[in-house]
């Protein structure tokens, strides 16, 4: 059990300008469950992978407990990794995978053998024990990665998008079981996923990056409810949040054919740089459907309708212009009653919940107030 | 290696493979295809069935009549095979033939093996570690290729004078592991870049150095292009009279060289020769059938998802 941390650690691959991870600055605690998580290309994985020792650091140090490992050999930085393909040793049967790691650090065989008897009945491996991976289905050949990892009795666990594989149902379902596993082993574990979803129900804490640069670090709570800047904001949450840029006039957003007043802080947090504009973000439950005309609210245009049962989701167009989105989509998604839906092409009015507004500063995307 | 398929397609099996499995087999055979592949097979055959029943002719009646009227004469229940010409081949003359066989093991197996344990370390350099100018090295071992071994003859047989060893087995071996090198990089190399990338690095993270990585991991995996290889050298260096003529001397002469003396200067012996030519011929079969079971494809099933 270790805590680790990275001290603006940068990783630069040859023959490329910009970093992969650019002075990462992250302090995991001893036994959390930290995800890493961001689109593709962010540099979750080469920060996961610098930490394992697969990658070289090119500037700064990363520590596990009290001990630089900046320049130790993956094999003597006590972690186990578990990969994003499992990569098992397809000439070696699941018992034999498992103990690997143990046979060569030399420990003895009976204990190899209880080890990995007691992590094959955490995993539910017990009767597989002598099968080749290749006689495995897809869920159990990741069971055994997991294995492989457990029998080690590592300082830190580190997994690159372990579940990416597996199909939706599954992947849900071994959510669970990592996420409680790791409470019950309470190994500091870091874990890489691009799928938001994932890191909200398995963390901790989330750290989230882009373009190798870290945005946030938080639970899932801070980071849900405070983002600390628009990209934050639009990658955590699903639906994703609504988000768009309006022109302000005494210190009152106009949104749509509303003026929405902003906080005093929020207001005073607006630089010329920004040219009189600032950018807001609403999540689509933080709207409420009201009959129209009422103070405060604007139209959206509706264009579909998404009903889950426990809830249901109009995505539609802001009314009399303005640029307002949620992600990618070029739509504004409303959390609406699933008993009371709107019809295709009908406008509904809504109104943003009091403090649920998100402000953000046109030129920067930091968050205001 | 048909077989193969079906094993690894039966563990998960899916309603959209058999399918396709059909439709494979229906698009793959064909029967003028087929009747070609006989056809072609029987041609291929001809010479070395000729040279087999020409082997168990006594002498006069290979100097008087084709191989091929000795079915007819056979029918007839006539005696037409003898062992006669084995006899002669491996007890009858001056030397006799075993001194020459136990030669051909004793240059085959070091100057198989040499060259495979070099390429194997070699490949997994190339393949695995970093360092610098491993292209440019790789590219220079892989161009070696295009030099013809008779060129390299002449120096190499001065160079072996100079150090001594001209008429040893030495002076064979390295000249055949010389020249089976860059092929065997070059082919083990492109084995061992087939195995994922993140098995090496699992294998790191699980305490490996390169010395387990390359024992533990990469040499299981790479079974059948070794013995792809094997057989390939082994055959090679087995039938190989040029190096062995050039390089060696009265005692280090393997078979081939005895069998193209048994022609006879004046090209008469063709009796002995047929008998001697299967003897030689049947430790490579030997070998091919020891060592095709390892051609499995498939090794690393199961390593990584997709």
């Amino acid at each position: 059990m270790a805590t680790v941390t990275f001290d603006k650690a940068t990783r630069v691959y040859p023959g490329t300008e910009r970093p992969a991870v650019d002075q990462l600055d992250l302090h995991i605690e001893d036994g959390e469950f930290l995800v890493l998580v961001g689109p593709s290309g962010c540099g979750k994985s080469t920060s996961l992978r610098m930490l394992a020792g697969l990658e070289d650091v090119n500037g700064g140090a990363i520590l596990i407990g009290d001990r630089d490992v900046t320049d130790v050999q993956p094999k003597d930085r006590d972690i186990a990794m578990v990969f994003q393909n499992y990569a098992l040793y397809p000439h070696m049967s699941v018992a034999d995978n498992m103990g690997f790691a143990l046979k060569i650090a030399g420990t003895p065989k009976a204990e190899i053998r209880q080890r990995v008897e007691e992590a094959a009945k955490i995993l539910d491996l017990t009767e597989y024990l002598d099968r080749k991976p290749k006689a495995l289905s897809g869920g159990q050949r990741q069971r055994v990665a997991m294995g492989r990892a457990i029998v080690r009795q590592p300082q830190v666990f580190l997994m690159d998008e372990p579940l990416s594989n597996l199909d939706a149902k599954l992947r849900v379902q071994t959510r669970t079981q990592i996420a409680s596993l790791q409470r019950r082993l309470g190994v500091t574990t870091v874990y890489v996923t691009h799928d938001q979803t994932e890191a909200l129900t398995m963390g901790d804490r989330i750290a989230v990056l882009s373009a190798g640069v870290l945005q946030q670090v938080g639970t899932p709570r801070e980071m849900y409810d405070k983002p600390a800047n628009v990209f934050v904001a639009g990658f955590i949450g699903s639906p994703a949040m609504n988000i768009g840029t309006f022109d302000v006039t005494d210190g009152k957003a106009q949104v749509g054919g509303a003026s929405i007043t902003l906080d005093r802080a929020v207001a005073d947090g607006i630089t010329p740089a920004d040219g009189g504009r600032v950018t807001l973000g609403f999540r689509p439950e933080s709207l409420d459907v009201v009959s129209s005309g009422s103070e405060g609210a604007f139209e959206v245009d509706v264009t579909l309708v998404e009903e889950l049962g426990s809830d249901a989701f109009v995505y539609g167009t802001l009314k009399n212009g303005g640029d307002l989105h949620a992600g990618d989509s070029n739509q504004v998604i409303v959390r609406i009653d699933p008993r009371n839906v709107p019809d295709k092409g009908d406008t509904i009015s809504v109104t943003i919940k009091p403090e649920q507004t998100h402000a953000f500063s046109a030129a920067t995307g930091e968050r205001l107030g | 290696m048909t077989s193969a398929a079906p094993t690894t397609e039966s563990v998960r099996p899916t309603s959209g493979l058999g399918n396709r499995a059909r439709k494979a087999r229906k698009a793959l055979s064909n029967p003028w295809a087929s009747t070609l592949a006989v056809v072609i097979a029987v041609i291929w055959t001809v010479p070395t069935v000729g040279l087999l029943v020409t082997s168990f002719r006594p002498e006069l009646d290979i100097r008087t009549s084709g191989w091929w009227t000795v079915f007819g004469s056979a029918l007839q229940g006539e005696g037409v095979f003898s062992l006669q010409n084995y006899e002669t081949a491996l007890f009858g003359s001056s030397t006799n033939m075993i001194d020459f066989f136990v030669n051909s093991f004793v240059v085959t197996l070091p100057a198989v093996f040499i060259p495979i344990t070099i390429a194997l370390l070699a490949a997994y350099g190339f393949a695995w570690i970093d360092f610098k100018g491993r292209d440019v090295l790789f590219i220079a071992v892989f161009a070696l290729q295009i030099v013809p071994i008779q060129i390299t003859l002449v120096p190499l047989l001065s160079a072996y004078v100079s150090l001594g060893i001209n008429g040893t087995f030495w002076t064979i071996w390295l000249s055949h592991s010389i020249f089976a090198l860059p092929l065997a990089i070059f082919l083990l190399h492109n084995f061992m870049k087939e195995v994922p990338r993140s098995l090496v690095e699992a294998a790191r993270v699980d305490g490996a150095g390169h010395v387990k990585i390359f024992f533990t991991v990469m040499m299981p995996l790479l079974t059948p292009a070794i013995a792809a290889f094997g057989i390939f050298q082994f055959l090679w260096v087995w039938n190989d009279l040029l190096v062995a003529l050039v390089m060696g001397d009265l005692r280090t002469f393997p078979l081939t060289v005895r069998i193209a003396e048994l022609a006879g200067s004046r090209g008469g012996d063709w009796h002995v020769l047929s008998a001697g030519a299967f003897i030689s011929m049947v430790v490579p079969v030997i070998v091919f059938l020891a060592l095709q079971r390892y051609f499995v494809r498939g090794m690393l099933a199961g390593a990584v998802k997709g």
